[in-house]
């Protein structure tokens, strides 16, 4: 089906600048913390935290420029679909942060 | 030049592995001679192998299930006759090597190779139909979905011959899956078989999504769709959602065993017990999917013959929510034992107990509907009764099983076993096969066999119990799952019985392969010219069977949640139809077979470790993918003389069927 920039849902399907600005923020965030592990300037528990931080931003980054999403569309389904998944990803983090810090404790693996 | 790949490869010393693969050799001869001889090779080619039309896609998927059905069951039968006999000092005739295979491979196949195709396959032909639309969404990701569906299936069945396949359990735990300890190739054609079909599985959800929420026909609101869509549609979610734990855990497992990475090894701050944690945060949600579209098959199959509305249909829409929002928060119960403590342990068992409710919600209304409705006892529902007291009892042992102690007691042991089976074969199997002896004369025009389907079901559902109950008991008899020999002789006469089940089960098998054969002999006979057999409520029974290419001349306008019931009660089904417009269409297309191929060659090539034929399939997947994007011509219209034909076609044989 022929469509121009956007789609029935009213979301834009972004530019070349877009995807070429996301790409190269993407790469950014990735070396970063990739260096970060590689050559150790802080504490490990430090450069832990470094590289969680830099995937959540990675992520914003994603959703912004790869999956288009912005303030303006104030689609219902698109809100909705994105409260679901970061309820998902909610239970399934904190499940595994819980359960992983109750294992790793009673089979004193630290 | 080959990797790991050299003819010792090929388990040409063991006879059941050789005879298997001779037949297949030649059953392949047979059929390629048969199909070259009546000259179909351009028929299968441009009607089904390159087809973009749901129903036929459909079609190819409950084909390939079946065909898995029925590989799974010889594993099947194949550990049963073990157990039978591996007894009293006797090691039976499975060495441990072949029969790990054998139980993982069971295990793997029925869920992803037999169970997710036939969902797959059932929504494929039903929900377009079900909400008046004329494809799903993206009708050439569909194809590829099938297509990388059916190279799982074509790795799985290559380790057959070539190499071995996973010796680990079914979800393949490290470190037991780890290169350590499977330094073979059993566990890589496990990873690839799952990686692939998963990626089809993923775009399938994502397909039907889109489908279901936003092709609905006119006035067809979310509160209006028929049950078994709605089952679809939180299918699909649970996909969306899930799958990709799947893929990463599995992804992480791969960069384990290629490049020495320590996600889950006993070394360098690897935890065996996160993989565990992960897998089951994709598994539970996964049988949820498995089980949701078969409790919308059984409220269509119910509301059908009794002759009623479906009892409570806002009830069964929330509690099918339910359930997909609470299946994500139940996975724990699947590793009580690991040691995560009461607390842990105490949140996931009151969490599964909970999710039992709507389930239990779900009963009452398929038994309200038919309280004093006029129930006729077709296949489907006699399916759909066997359903209603085996699930029953499933559900009340998985009830047991979530009480923490309890589990602690019966963990890994045959008590389980029986539990799972007894929900999956209870729930899914029965299921799926009442949407098939519900949908099949949609799909083919004709309806099957009454008395060989109602002698398949007696079958099942009493080899079913002939099978498993002793499993229970066993359970509670200490006998634990997966083991290869035993010198308990208490155990034995418990395993006799169960085998008898198992032959049982195989005779049920046997009725519904008589039961497809006699049908089609008998295809005249049973014609459904109406294209309305049951005397069907929802929108799919309204078109001719099969429907045309295009499913609807006219797009539906619904007023009322039973749509085509309503129609029929307000008589604006006999209308004479408005003129005819031009029908848009996609084109077929051979791209998602080609891709798929490339994908066969690749996963083939990681698993025996031959990088430049990984490097060909790469590339082989990347340009098809470029070369179709960039293919315009790839939808027209059908002319209004082409639809005025079968619609005309369709309206004098139901004219002077009348």
């Amino acid at each position: 089906m022929a469509h121009g920039h956007t789609d029935n849902a009213g979301a834009s399907h972004g530019s070349l600048k877009s995807y070429i600005i996301g790409f190269v923020l993407s790469i950014i965030l990735t070396v970063i913390p990739f260096a970060l592990v590689m050559h150790p300037s802080f504490t490990p528990q430090a450069t832990l935290i470094a590289v969680v931080l830099f995937a959540v931003v990675q992520i914003l980054v994603h959703l912004v420029y790869f999956l288009h999403m912005n303030n303006s569309s104030e689609q219902r389904w698109n809100v909705l679909a994105f409260v679901f998944t970061i309820l998902i990803i909610a239970i399934v983090v904190i499940g595994s942060l819980w359960i992983m810090f109750h294992l790793n404790h009673n089979m004193m693996r630290h | 030049m080959f990797g790991k790949l050299t003819l010792d490869a090929v388990p040409y010393h063991e006879p059941i592995i050789v005879v298997t693969l001779l037949g297949i050799f030649l059953g392949g001869l047979g059929l390629t001679a048969l199909i070259t001889y009546f000259k179909k090779w351009n028929y299968l080619w441009s009607e089904w192998l390159t087809s973009v039309d749901h129903k036929k896609i459909g079609v190819m998927y409950i084909v390939v299930a079946l065909v898995m059905l029925i590989r799974g069951f010889a594993d099947a039968i194949m550990m049963r006759t073990q157990l039978a006999v591996a007894s009293g000092g006797s090691e039976g005739f499975l060495p441990p090597h072949h029969y790990d295979q054998i139980f993982t491979a069971h295990g793997v196949i029925m869920i992803f190779f037999m169970a997710m195709p036939f969902m797959v396959g059932l929504m494929n032909i039903v929900v377009p139909l079900q909400i008046g639309a004329r494809d799903v969404a993206f009708p050439f990701l569909n194809s590829l979905s099938f297509w990388l569906f059916v190279v799982g299936v074509a790795l799985i069945n290559i380790s057959l011959g070539v190499g071995e396949f996973a010796q680990t359990g079914w979800l393949a735990y490290p470190p037991l899956s780890g290169l350590e300890y499977s330094p073979g190739v059993g566990v890589d054609y496990w990873i690839w078989a799952l990686q692939i079909s998963g990626i089809g599985t993923l775009l399938t959800g994502v397909n039907f999504f889109v489908t279901i929420m936003k092709m609905r026909a006119p006035g067809m609101s979310l509160m209006k769709m028929p049950v078994f869509t709605w089952t679809a549609l939180c299918t699909n979610v649970l996909i969306l959602a899930s799958f990709p734990i799947l893929t990463v855990t599995i992804a992480l497992l791969t960069l384990d065993r290629y490049l020495g990475m320590h996600f889950f090894t006993n070394e360098l701050g690897g935890n065996q017990m996160m993989y565990v944690n992960l897998i089951w945060a994709w598994g539970h949600p996964e049988v949820y999917i498995l089980i949701l579209p078969a409790f919308g098959i059984f409220s269509e199959v119910v509301a059908t013959f009794s002759k009623k509305k479906l009892f409570g249909y806002t009830s069964l829409v929330w509690a099918t929510i339910v359930i997909t929002v609470l299946s994500f928060i139940v996975w724990l119960h699947h590793f009580f034992t690991m040691g995560a403590g009461a607390n842990v342990n105490a949140f996931f068992g009151i969490a599964t107990m909970i999710i039992s409710i709507p389930t239990g919600v779900k009963i009452f209304n398929w038994l309200f509907t038919m309280y004093r409705g006029r129930v006729e006892f077709t296949t489907p529902i006699i399916w759909t009764l066997g359903f209603l007291i085996t699930f029953t009892i499933g559900g009340m042992t998985g009830v047991l099983l979530a009480v923490p102690g309890a589990d602690f007691v019966l963990h890994n042991s045959l008590f389980l076993i029986a539990h799972f089976h007894n929900v999956i074969i209870g729930g899914v199997v029965f299921g799926y096969l009442a949407g098939f002896a519900y949908w099949f004369p949609k799909a083919f025009g004709f309806k099957l066999n009454e008395k060989l389907g109602r002698y398949a079901a007696y079958c099942w559902i009493s080899g079913f119990f002939v099978a498993f109950v002793p499993l229970y008991i066993l359970g509670f008899m200490g006998m634990t799952r997966r083991l290869n020999h035993y010198d308990n002789p208490a155990w034995h006469p418990l395993l006799l019985v169960a085998l008898a089940g198992a032959f049982i089960v195989a005779l049920g098998i046997a009725f519904q392969l008589l039961q497809i054969f006699v049908s089609i002999r008998d295809r005249e006979k049973n014609r459904d010219i109406t294209g309305d057999p049951w005397g069907g409520r929802t929108l799919e029974w309204s078109t001719s069977s099969p429907p045309p290419f295009y499913n609807f001349a006219h797009t539906p306008v619904i007023k009322e949640l039973d749509a085509y019931w309503a129609m029929k009660a307000d008589g604006t089904v006999n209308q004479k139809p408005a003129p005819y417009e031009e029908i848009h269409m996609p084109r077929n297309a051979a791209a998602g077979l080609v891709i798929s191929a490339f994908s066969l060659v690749f996963g083939f090539a990681l698993i025996w470790h031959i990088w430049w034929l990984a490097i060909v399939g790469t590339i082989g997947m990347l340009v098809t993918v470029i070369v179709r994007s960039y293919n315009t011509d790839i939808d027209y219209y059908v002319p209004v003389k082409e639809i005025e034909k079968i619609e005309n076609q369709h309206i004098q044989a139901k004219a002077s069927q009348a």
